[in-house]
């Protein structure tokens, strides 16, 4: 399965696995993908999310109180894959609790549940060998974050070694919503797209139809965390399907998107 | 540990790597601020100036070097080998946490760094960096977790009244993981004016080296202070290990030295079952925690396990990676000592020697009253002294009913 983005811009949606459970989890993906999102992010919780803002905090800390697990994380992602075969499905986790399962069984359980890629936010390519010889046995894409602070050098090693797309960070900090988008995303764009011919997807702060026209004009998706994860928490767990592919509709309401 | 994947094949040789423990895993906004790091204290390193001037406040500001003192009356109570003290407590805020203050923050003014971020846990590493930031004229924003700013109260007031901001850590367990964690997250936010000030030989590559050489000057003058009192070198050197800068920094000239055991004593808290101690050798797993990778007390899901020490500064579920590499070849030993072990050890040395060490130094006299009397007259213990423990007053008062 190769992650490609039907819409332009695509939309990458986050969701932490287990908040507030497994099935919901389950549902909210069904429907986000059939409300228009390309690429369902699915977050592994865990105990000390150092690169997270307080919203994706509080979702971790709710999933690991109802006992989530890597392994329930891989089981949603087999039922999500089974239920819509063509969306694009990544597996999005910190490194301590792949490392815990082992590099080469996560490779594995990943692969057959039918994920696209994973993304490891806390490994830069440096420590990777063999994390990356794992996802190319198993065939799944390892997506890597480029951020702002990343000299050309990083980049070009990042979008080497990426696949699928290249998960370029909207500005210094932690994932939470803000209400522009800085200069730093375009540039930052603009300079990874001088080494790779991916798709390059802009994250962290984004939160309306706003940001996502922006984002549009110079890279290929968005990736919408926090605010769908925030909109999770603010709403019954009956009715969070719905709600959130209504916030998904509306973030492709934009003159500016519809033009392109 | 046969059932974890150990991270790529690192060689020995590579920096940031202590046999296959260590190097960098963080986010990605963060690596061109550890490079620069990196040459930039290699430069520091090399800089005669840099090192005169840190000498200097080492010297007239912080108190070097520390006395090493023969606790007479405790040796002889306790019937076996002669016990030293290491007094790193006697130093100006009250622990070894300057000599890395002094180090970093020097570094951090050569980078023209003006905004300096920390973590504490027991508050004498917040203490510390507080002090420095107040004498070279820095911004100074200390984290804590909230359940550390209860019961160590008289340090939180101590870093406000020196000028820095202390910001409370309401996340997880309230303690050093989590002020670590926030203080991480402040990085990644304001990484291009921010110098993060790690105070244990923690977190990714080049923080565990940077700050172990700071803290090398402990073994160093232990060595030159036991050769000339005793004519050789001691049996045994014993450290309390939380993150394990004081130790690293007691073991370190010692490492060469075969016949010199190294003893590290954990927090062995209030029992053996997970999330009652903060034993990493006594049921940790190698993983990776916060920047480096090394043995984490964790569960079956890598999730990490809560820790347990009426010591705030060794509660915590991770290791300095250089200990893990030493642990493993065998060239130190790491045991632990209890809440109960560690009071009682308070309290004799208060009482046999008028010196009130800190609740995790007190880790390290509990080791060496169990295995002094099992030694021979002629056998010598170092201990670290690591702190002194005016700040665990309220804690003492309610444990001991004083």
């Amino acid at each position: 399965m190769a992650i490609h983005f039907q819409h332009r811009p695509g939309l990458v949606v986050y969701l932490t696995a287990g908040d507030p459970s497994l099935d919901a989890t389950r549902a909210i993906a069904i429907e986000a993908i059939d409300a228009g999102a390309d690429v369902i992010e699915l977050g592994v919780p865990f105990s000390d999310p150092l690169a997270d803002g307080p919203v994706i905090q509080r979702a971790s800390e709710r999933a690991l109180a109802r006992g989530t697990r890597l392994k329930d994380v891989i089981a949603l992602a087999r039922e999500i894959r089974a239920a819509r075969p063509a969306a694009g499905l990544i597996l999005f986790s910190y490194f301590n609790p792949i490392l815990r399962h082992g590099l080469a069984s996560f490779a594995d359980d990943a692969a057959a549940a039918g994920a696209d890629g994973v993304l490891v936010t806390d490994l830069i390519i440096e420590e990777a060998k063999d994390y990356l010889a794992q996802m190319d046995r198993v065939g799944l894409a390892p997506v890597f974050l480029a951020a702002p602070t990343s000299p050309d050098a990083r980049l070009q090693a990042i979008a080497e070694h990426s696949k699928g797309f290249v998960y370029a960070i909207s500005r210094t900090g932690i994932t939470g919503k803000q209400v522009s988008l800085t200069a730093d995303a375009a540039a930052l764009v603009a300079r990874i797209r001088r080494w790779t011919g991916l798709p390059i997807a802009v994250g962290f702060g984004i939160s309306s139809a706003e940001h996502v026209a922006e984002v549009g004009e110079f890279a290929d998706a968005a990736v919408i965390g926090s605010a769908i994860v925030e909109l999770i928490e603010r709403s019954e767990p009956e009715a969070s399907p719905g709600a959130v592919a209504r916030f998904i509709k509306g973030l492709r309401l934009q003159p500016a998107a519809l033009a392109r | 540990m046969a059932s974890v994947t150990l991270p790529a094949a690192p060689s020995e040789t590579e920096p940031g790597r202590f046999g296959i423990y260590g190097g960098r895993y963080v986010p990605e906004t963060l690596m061109a601020a550890l490079v620069e790091l990196e040459q930039e204290y290699e430069a520091a390193k090399k800089d005669a100036s840099f090192q005169a001037e840190l000498d200097a406040l080492l010297k007239d500001y912080a108190g070097r070097p520390t006395p090493l003192y023969f606790a007479k009356r405790l040796s002889e109570q306790l019937g076996g080998a002669k016990i030293y003290l290491k007094r790193e407590d006697l130093l100006h805020t009250g622990a070894h946490k300057i000599n890395n203050a002094l180090g970093q923050a020097l570094l951090a003014r050569r980078m023209g760094k003006k905004r300096i971020i920390a973590e504490t846990g027991a508050g004498q590493h917040g203490v510390a960096t507080a002090t420095v930031c107040a004498l070279l004229g820095l911004e100074c924003v200390v984290y804590m977790g909230e359940v550390d700013m209860a019961r160590q109260e008289l340090n939180v007031l101590r870093m406000r009244l020196l000028g820095a901001e202390v910001r409370g850590v309401g996340a997880g367990s309230k303690t050093l993981k989590d002020a670590i964690s926030e203080a991480m997250r402040d990085w990644v936010t304001n990484v291009r004016t921010t110098y993060y000030l790690l105070g244990s030989a923690l977190g990714a590559h080049p923080y565990p080296t940077m700050v172990r050489d700071f803290h090398r000057c402990i073994s160093r003058e232990m060595k030159e202070q036991i050769l000339e009192k005793e004519g050789r070198l001691p049996t045994a050197i014993i450290a309390c290990v939380g993150g394990g800068s004081n130790a690293i920094g007691a073991f370190y000239e010692f490492i060469p030295e075969r016949s010199v055991r190294l003893i590290g004593v954990e927090a062995g808290g209030r029992g053996g079952a997970l999330g009652e101690h903060a034993a990493r050798f006594h049921g940790g797993v190698p993983g990776v925690l916060q920047g480096t990778f090394s043995y984490v007390l964790q569960d079956e899901d890598g999730q990490i396990a809560s820790t347990h020490s009426v010591s705030a500064g060794l509660d915590y579920a991770s290791i300095g990676p250089e200990h893990a590499a030493l642990h493993d070849a065998g060239r130190a030993e790491y045991v632990s000592q209890d809440d109960t072990a560690t009071l009682d050890a308070v309290v004799r040395l208060a009482r046999t020697e008028g010196i009130l060490p800190a609740l995790e130094s007190a880790h390290a006299v509990a080791e060496a009253i169990r295995i002094a009397p099992t030694m021979p007259a002629h056998d010598i213990l170092v201990v670290n002294l690591s702190g002194r423990g005016d700040k665990d007053m309220g804690i003492l008062a309610h444990e001991l009913k004083l």
